[in-house]
């Protein structure tokens, strides 16, 4: 057992671990992890809405190659996801992505086909005879799929979609690996400059992420009872 | 890219195959090790969780959450930088005369999936009819060997499909270990890589073993949900 813990680091470096090295520099931090996390959370939403309703189509040449896709990216590990987006984005786009668009884009990727999961889950989760109404009454596929399925199904999934948030967060902390500045790489390099506090900086932003986390957890639980259909 | 020369043959066969099923051997390694583990305390701190007494309960409550809402790596780093604080010298010294990131890696990837196969434990649990326990502990069976004999028996076989999914995610996140240096299959394919700038190629190697492990895995967990749980009437 070492002399005990001084926590003095942490105060020391607070804004550090808050905003990076803004307003001098780019954000970092806290601030950066959540702006991870928000943009891929909402490009994912609809990654995992068009993937959803497409491993749940009718037809079977854009339901199979799609849930062959799903399945891959639900296969792999997504520190590997992140480094083919490394290696990929800036081929494909002929010239160098930023770090933090790779980690969102590989973000996206990744919680888009667990996110499709959720809506195939929410979709089949609505009773056939709402379909079967909805069509009666003469609304095309497609259209009772966006009004009347969608709408229903929708709401069962928020709780859902808040547990990817938290996951969303605790996922960032990945973006380590290719240099962005997010709290675990400014943890790190806090970490490089101080070398005697690990324990003090590694168990203060893990209560950091902790906060947070339990936040969304909590309201999921929250909006979970709330949005109980009441029978 | 589109200039770019594959040349396969680097990860089918000579010193970077040997590399990347040397990385296959170690992820499964430390996979096998923290499944073992995690199960074991997993189980431990779901019964704690369905304890009655207050002391137990709030402990395995916290266990839970903290565990659950913390960034895996965050807790690789915590157990590989940090853990020295904590624990008594002796066991450091015992860890750093052996394999330390490979121990810390056992350590961060056990006790965070334990924290969600105890959750997921306990729901199978739920699940098991009350009377079940009424009617075992009426019959005299102490609350810890109506558990044991009466209720986990039933709630394992509920747990196992999604249980066995957490062991999947574990040999998945098991690739977070190269960030500490466990020279585990990611670590291996990047290594790959730097030595032959084929980053394409050896990852490509990698990711396909992890599909592959992931295809069998999900088939058999299917294979059990048709073959076992839907003869009992479980969805």
């Amino acid at each position: 057992m070492d002399a005990g813990f001084d926590f003095t680091v942490i105060w020391d470096n607070m804004a550090h671990f808050m905003i990076g090295r803004y307003p001098s520099g780019p954000i970092g931090g806290v601030l950066l992890t959540f702006y991870l996390a928000v943009v891929s959370l909402v490009l994912s939403f609809f990654g995992g809405l068009i993937l959803g309703l497409m491993c749940v189509s009718r037809n079977r040449v854009i339901k199979y190659p799609i849930l062959a896709i799903v399945n891959a990216v639900r296969g792999m590990p997504l520190l590997m996801v992140i480094f083919w987006m490394y290696f990929l984005l800036p081929a494909l786009m002929g010239r160098p992505t930023p770090e933090s668009w790779t980690v969102i884009m590989a973000l996206t990727l990744f919680t888009s086909a667990y996110m499709s999961q959720i809506v195939q889950a929410g979709i089949e989760g609505i009773s056939k005879g709402q379909t079967e109404a909805a069509l009666s009454t003469g609304l095309h596929h497609w259209q009772a799929m966006l009004f009347i399925i969608l709408p229903q199904g929708l709401r069962n999934m928020i709780p859902s979609f808040v547990n990817q948030f938290v996951s969303m967060i605790k996922d960032t902390s990945l973006a380590f690996i290719v240099g962005v500045s997010e709290l675990t790489h400014v943890a790190t390099q806090v970490n490089n400059r101080t070398m005697i506090y690990p324990t003090e900086i590694f168990l203060f932003i893990a209560v950091v992420y902790f906060i947070i986390c339990f936040a969304f957890t909590s309201l999921s639980r929250w909006l979970e009872q709330r949005l109980a259909w009441r029978k | 890219m589109f200039d770019y020369k594959f040349d396969w043959a680097i990860v089918t066969s000579g010193q970077y195959f040997e590399w990347l099923v040397s990385g296959v051997k170690v992820t499964l390694e430390l996979s096998a090790v923290s499944i073992a583990l995690s199960f074991v305390i997993g189980l431990l701190i779901a019964v704690m969780r369905m304890s009655n007494m207050k002391p137990i309960l709030w402990f395995s409550h916290a266990y839970l959450e903290f565990f659950r809402n913390t960034p895996l790596l965050v807790q690789i780093f915590f157990w590989y930088f940090g853990s020295y604080k904590i624990l008594p010298q002796g066991i450091n010294d015992w860890l750093n005369a052996r394999d330390f990131e490979f121990a810390a890696a056992v350590i961060a990837l056990t006790i965070y999936t334990s924290a969600f196969i105890a959750e997921d434990i306990r729901s199978g649990v739920r699940s098991i009819p009350k009377e079940q326990m009424e009617a075992a502990r009426s019959s005299g069976f102490s609350y810890l060997r109506s558990m044991q004999y009466i209720i986990l028996p039933q709630a394992i076989r509920i747990t196992i499909p999604p249980l066995i999914n957490q062991f999947l995610n574990l040999t998945k996140n098991s690739s977070l270990a190269m960030t500490i240096g466990v020279a585990e299959l990611t670590y291996q394919a990047r290594q790959v890589e730097s030595y032959t700038f084929k980053g394409f190629e050896a990852f490509t190697a990698a990711t396909l073993v992890y599909i592959a492990i992931s295809v069998i895995i999900t088939g058999l967990v299917t294979l059990y949900s048709k073959k076992v749980l839907s003869p009992m009437g479980v969805r």
